[in-house]
């Protein structure tokens, strides 16, 4: 098990390693506050993205609407939250209790998950496109403030990054409720039978998803100081793709947050690493595709191995 | 078995019942060209639904979203191919079903070789087909042929050709699912995998050909629908993955897999346009039409689940 555990946060690892020591080799002045700063640009709102799709994998779910969701959230941010605050934050806060009761009638109806976020992803769009029908919008001072801070000795996107891997990290796999909750995924019936509420559970699971999905969205209006009903719909396959990368499983409750957040800042990496090989725009998508089929590879071939000692 | 217990039943009532409410909003008027419009897009998400059908009925965690990609890339290339010139409407099959059969083959290889959950390897494939597609398009709009043109967008007995193709297929799957070995072999592995092996199915020739067959369905959908709408665009296929699977759930076949239901799906098809252009007939916002297609899905699921419980 403790092998297991130790290849499981080493494969990610690595795979960051070899992409910037490969970025570094191509691109030396990249290696300074400023060209980590513009490396990891936007890596903070995609690594919150996908530590919010790890809470739905966490419970052997699956988010496709986790993109829709996080333009949803950047459209409020950029117009509700600037101009009426009070509003805003009211949304906000309703949106992340919807997402808590779309877990509970997902459990309490045994709802296949995938459909139900696929149609939820209409209407996440949807109200973007309600709210912001054409591009525009600002962002908060404070808010633009708290993205575009310089801490000393690191950028502020890594500082973020590692910030939020400490803090899930504490909230998934040391807290009680977080081990109850991977025990969701894990056997959800013998958690119900230690006198747990896997309605409870799951419904708490999702909102965490919505939280974080929410901090993302606000996040990235920091960034870009404007929204669009699009901003942020690829969101949807970058979380998924971070949280495997991270070495989470699709089923039993195997997550790991860390490795989320280095699954994230892979992938942003990634799209940086693309554009020094002077890679042509028509490839990226593919590129990162074929990345992520990669370290998949990598993966197996590890596991294989740890299965044959 | 009375009607009424028929799973497909209750996608073609909807299907009719929405029919009747926006005819009634024209008082009468536009009913036949309603009918085209539906027939025709009902049958390009009838022959990708049949597909996803049958993947979704290998089991839980199957199912395919690289279809979209899989569309563009082969009516992009299909219609690349045939540069317009006359004569090259074969042709263009050919690349299409060829290049839908390759993206089943990639797709399998992924799941079988790498042993990934069928969802990665397709979403992950089919980043690569969407680079492809981007590559080979180069943003030109290349159009049809015209007699391939014609012939997607003409009628044989006042019944579009489309919904012709669309049909045959539905009744070859059929045929194929209900009345061949195949199709008891593909139902046994989605109930039970591990005991369809034990007692002798080939499983993993079965989900091959699966993989294969719904690689193809798309293939020859892009092709259909790029040579129907005057070429191919790179976002072409984007609405046919939600549409693929809600046609699946709505037409009655189960989620869980290991049982599907082939007229569902093309009451599904049929009933999912007809919402859209309801809506549209109603001058709804591109938001609001959005909100509610995703909310009619997700109430139709909850009512699916719902009426199961019961039973």
């Amino acid at each position: 098990m403790s092998a297991l555990s130790r290849y499981r946060i080493l494969l990610p690892v690595v795979s960051l390693a070899v992409l910037l020591a490969a970025t570094f080799w191509m691109q030396p002045r990249a290696m300074s506050y400023f060209g980590l700063n513009l490396l990891f640009n936007l890596a903070v709102p995609i690594a919150l993205a996908t530590i919010a799709q790890m809470m739905i994998i966490m419970v052997n779910d699956i988010d496709l609407s986790l993109g829709a969701f996080v333009s949803l959230v950047a459209c409020i941010t950029a117009t509700y939250l600037l101009d009426t605050p009070a509003l805003g934050l009211a949304m906000l806060l309703t949106l992340i209790l919807a997402y808590a009761a779309l877990g509970a009638l997902i459990h309490a109806l045994e709802l296949p998950a995938i459909v139900v976020t696929l149609g939820m992803s209409f209407v996440w769009g949807g109200l973007a496109l309600f709210i912001l029908p054409s591009p525009g919008g600002a962002s908060p001072d404070w808010l633009r403030t708290l993205m575009t801070v310089k801490p000393p000795l690191a950028p502020m996107a890594v500082v973020a990054s590692i910030l939020i891997a400490i803090v899930t990290h504490l909230l998934i796999i040391r807290s009680g409720i977080g081990t109850v909750l991977r025990g969701v995924g894990g056997n959800a019936r013998s958690v119900a039978r230690a006198g747990w509420s896997v309605l409870k559970l799951k419904a708490f699971a999702y909102g965490l998803a919505g939280l974080f999905g929410v901090l993302a969205g606000m996040a990235l209006v920091g960034l870009t100081t404007s929204a669009d009903a699009n901003i942020a719909l690829r969101y949807t396959l970058l979380s998924i793709a971070g949280v495997i990368l991270g070495g989470g499983e699709f089923v039993g409750g195997k997550v790991s947050p860390t490795g989320a957040v280095i699954g994230a800042l892979t992938l942003t990496l990634a799209a940086s690493f693309l554009s020094f090989l002077r890679l042509s725009p028509d490839w990226q998508i593919g590129a990162q595709g074929a990345i992520l089929i990669l370290v998949l590879t990598a993966r197996l071939i590890f596991s294989r191995k740890a299965g044959d000692t | 078995m009375s009607l009424l217990s028929k799973p497909w039943i209750w996608s073609w009532s909807a299907a009719a019942l929405t029919f009747a409410l926006t005819i009634g909003l024209t008082s009468g008027r536009g009913a036949g060209e309603l009918a085209y419009a539906a027939l025709s897009f009902g049958a390009f998400a009838a022959i990708v639904g049949l597909g996803q059908m049958l993947v979704i009925t290998l089991g839980p965690g199957n199912v395919d979203l690289s279809i979209p990609a899989t569309m563009t890339l082969a009516a992009t290339l299909a219609l690349k191919v045939m540069a317009s010139m006359p004569g090259t409407a074969m042709l263009g099959l050919a690349i299409a079903l060829m290049v839908g059969l390759g993206a089943g083959i990639a797709n399998y290889a992924l799941i079988y070789l790498l042993r990934l959950p069928p969802i990665i390897a397709t979403l992950a494939a089919s980043l690569i087909y969407q680079s492809l597609a981007i590559w080979s398009n180069r943003g030109l709009r290349i159009k049809p042929p015209q007699e391939l043109a014609d012939f997607a967008t003409g009628r044989l007995f006042s019944v579009p050709i489309v919904a012709w193709v669309g049909f045959g297929l539905a009744v070859v799957v059929w045929i194929m699912l209900e009345r061949s070995v195949w199709g008891r072999w593909l139902l046994a592995t989605g109930q039970n995998m591990r005991a369809a092996r034990l007692a002798g199915v080939p499983v993993e020739f079965v989900r091959a050909s699966t993989y294969l067959t719904v690689g193809v369905c798309a293939g020859l959908a892009g092709y259909l629908l790029a040579s129907f709408s005057g070429g191919a665009a790179l976002n072409m296929g984007a609405e046919y993955l939600l549409m693929s699977i809600a046609v699946v759930v709505i037409g009655g076949s189960s989620i869980a897999g290991g049982n599907s239901n082939v007229p569902g799906v093309w009451g599904a098809s049929l009933f999912m346009f007809l919402v859209i252009s309801m809506l549209n007939s109603y001058g709804a916002a591109a938001g609001v039409k959005n909100v509610l297609t995703g909310t009619i899905v997700i109430a139709i699921v909850i009512a699916a689940s719902t009426r199961k419980a019961r039973i």
